[in-house]
């Protein structure tokens, strides 16, 4: 008890306005909002001439407001304003039979499956080169300068050679871009399991000689539950470049059904709203992904008794 | 390493160079005694029977130079137009020679732990030079020892000779995609990010609203914003240089306001207490301190810039340009040019890399990571 439990309880005026829930929320709300806001006139903005061209052309008698109202469901509008894209998105995932080649959710599944086996993929191969790399001190000192130094290339360029190659031994569809997903995201993988399965601090490794255990027990009971933590981070990093190495591999091929083909044909048929509600399809497929690697990283971490 | 285990390989790539004289280079292709270069794969046996021997520190040197022996052999054998393409028995001996002695050298050279720093440091850049030599040798001799069509690998001296080649096309798809592209582009991005994020710790609520979102931000894939980007700037740079421009924006965003809340407490009292206007605690506190961390993202970014100006290429560009260059080459199946492309990519990353490094380690000398 401190003498300020005594005090009368204190009813600040602005009490609403320090609520932890507006304190946390508040400056988010007011800055998508200003972004909302500054998406509107800038839509109004740049598609102002291309409004007034067509009433021009087609020699109609307009007034300000017509074009104001143009602007806003323009056909193919420089950029769409943000209800245009809401309202194809939802009209693409809702408004077709999920199978339908028109539907947004069937690009999506397609996007998403090549991700989610190339994301496996390169998880496992990613883990499995940690572990060889932790183990052995020759892989270490001549397989880990390389790793590192190609994660400065810029290995999405190599999208298209995988699928020339791929396609020449016979492999089509899910297999190569999968694999082009896998490839790019086993790296991060790699590299933050090397970081957590080294991790454990001299004096841990020494108890674990001291009770003469194997290196196999040593695995298990000390350098993997260190590592968890780093597997976690890593992976969230990993599942959105696995997603932007299926959408990237995708383009190349010229592959019909996906969110990269969905992006190619908006580009080359001038669609714009379509387009955006592609990219807004792989940002809610991105963020979706990166919730439920959270969610299992929480789950996984509470049963290993974080708090 | 365990000496017996190095003697028994290095005795096994002898007994491999011998095997080469036994068995037949090709089907129907003329003894390797025939061959005047038979007498430096004699010699490389020989190396390697005396590296046998030593089973020392000192074996992977002499191991090496037999290496060089029996691969200079190899690769002067595929030059015969009856080995290349079929190559048989004696021919893979000769590989499995100097491959099983390069793999036992590097082995050998990465249990040593010198105690000279600079010897330390020699070994450490030797491993992985001699690991990576081995590898694209190994590439080179079975791409052509088994005669693999080049639409499908091209070897590495095929790549390297169309580089040589083609330098000029090199240079400008260089200066397209590179110099125009990407560095404007970076600059552009980095800058942006960094003054919105010193705004936002100048305003608490800014900062507030703009660090989720930039964290939900930098996760998206940004790269599909390519074809819109295209749409509005056109087919030639400028368009490439804003998608490097907003792929570059939010991590450096991200990391730069992480940077500028890392100041300690027990710092900023000390610019309170010499009444430093915000100016002056900006440059010589919250700046400073945030060294790293801008720097990490300048990191992020070289990667992410390179990818992001290739990947806007694919949607079209004037006829120039890394990106278009390899899905143009990659449809007209000239793969070896594809890989010339990804070569120049590889080494212009690694350069920006390389260099953004070096710019740290001139001016975050003073941080703990680096006074060990």
């Amino acid at each position: 008890m401190t003498s300020s439990s005594f005090a009368l309880p204190l009813r600040a005026p602005r009490a609403l306005a320090r609520h932890p829930l507006v304190e946390r929320y508040a400056p988010i709300v007011t800055t998508v909002l200003a972004l909302i806001a500054i998406w509107y006139i800038a839509a109004v903005a740049m598609n102002w001439s291309l409004v007034r061209d067509a009433f021009e052309r087609e020699e109609t008698p307009y007034t300000i407001s017509d074009v104001l109202a143009g602007t806003m469901d323009a056909e193919r509008p420089l950029l769409p304003a943000p209800h245009q894209i809401a309202s194809t998105f939802f009209d693409g995932v809702f408004g077709y039979p999920p199978l339908a080649p028109r539907s947004l959710v069937y690009h999506s599944l397609v996007t998403l499956s090549a991700t989610l086996l190339g994301f496996v993929l390169g998880a496992v191969f990613g883990i499995a080169l940690a572990l060889m790399i932790v183990h052995s001190r020759v892989l270490e000192r001549s397989l880990l300068p390389w790793i590192i130094c190609s994660q400065m290339v810029p290995i999405l360029a190599l999208a298209p050679i995988f699928i020339v190659v791929l396609g020449a031994l016979g492999l089509q569809g899910l297999l190569p871009k999968s694999i082009i997903s896998a490839y790019l995201c086993f790296f991060p993988i790699t590299i933050g399991m090397v970081k957590g399965l080294t991790s454990p601090d001299p004096l841990q490794l020494e108890l674990m000689h001291t009770w003469s255990a194997d290196t196999r027990q040593i695995l298990w009971k000390l350098r993997w539950p260190a590592a968890v933590p780093y597997l976690f981070a890593s992976l969230k990093v990993a599942i959105t470049i696995s997603l932007i190495g299926a959408i990237v591999a995708e383009l190349p091929t010229g592959a019909e059904a996906g969110i990269g083909a969905r992006l190619l044909s908006g580009s080359y048929y001038g669609q714009t709203v379509q387009l955006w509600a592609a990219l807004v399809a792989a940002a809610v497929l991105s963020s979706g992904l990166i919730g439920i690697v959270a969610l299992v990283d929480r789950g996984v971490a509470r049963r290993m008794g974080a708090h | 390493m365990d000496p017996r285990k190095l003697r028994l390989g290095l005795l096994l790539a002898a007994f491999a160079t011998l095997l080469a004289f036994v068995l037949p280079l090709a089907p129907g292709a003329s003894r390797f005694l025939s061959h005047p270069i038979w007498e430096a794969a004699a010699g490389g046996g020989v190396l390697f029977l005396l590296a046998a021997w030593m089973a020392d520190a000192r074996s992977s040197a002499i191991g090496i130079g037999g290496v060089l022996l029996t691969a200079a052999t190899s690769l002067v054998l595929l030059r015969d137009p009856e080995i290349a393409g079929s190559a048989s028995g004696g021919f893979w001996a000769i590989v499995i020679a100097s491959w099983l002695a390069a793999a036992m050298c590097v082995i050998n050279l990465a249990s040593l732990r010198p105690i000279r720093v600079e010897r330390r440091r020699m070994v450490n850049i030797l491993v992985p030079l001699l690991f990576g030599a081995t590898v694209f040798y190994l590439w080179e001799v079975a791409v052509r020892g088994f005669g693999v069509p080049p639409v499908l690998l091209p070897s590495p001296s095929a790549a390297a000779a169309r580089f040589a080649s083609s330098l000029p096309i090199l240079t400008g798809d260089f200066v397209q995609t590179f110099v125009r592209g990407v560095l404007i582009g970076y600059a552009i991005g980095c800058g942006a990010g960094l003054l919105v994020a010193i705004t936002a710790h100048r305003f608490e609520f800014l900062g507030r609203g703009l660090l989720p979102l930039g964290n939900f931000f930098s996760a998206l894939p940004l790269v599909g914003i390519a074809p819109i980007m295209v749409m509005w700037f056109g087919f030639d740079w400028p368009s490439k240089a804003a998608v490097v421009a907003l792929v570059t924006f939010f991590p450096m965003l991200v990391n730069a306001i992480a940077g500028l809340n890392a100041a300690g407490h027990i710092e900023r009292d000390l610019m309170r207490s010499y009444a430093a206007s915000h100016t002056q605690s900006l440059t010589k506190l919250y700046l400073p301190a945030a060294l790293p961390f801008i720097f990490n993202a300048l990191k992020i970014n070289a990667t992410l810039a390179l990818i992001g100006a290739i990947v806007a290429e694919f949607f079209g560009t004037p006829t120039q340009g890394i990106g278009f260059r390899i899905s143009t080459e990659a449809g007209r199946m000239a793969i070896d040019m594809v890989w010339a492309e990804i070569a120049l990519a590889a080494l212009a990353g690694m350069a920006f890399y390389g260099f953004v490094t070096l710019a740290e380690r001139a001016t975050t000398f003073w941080h703990p990571s680096y006074r060990t």
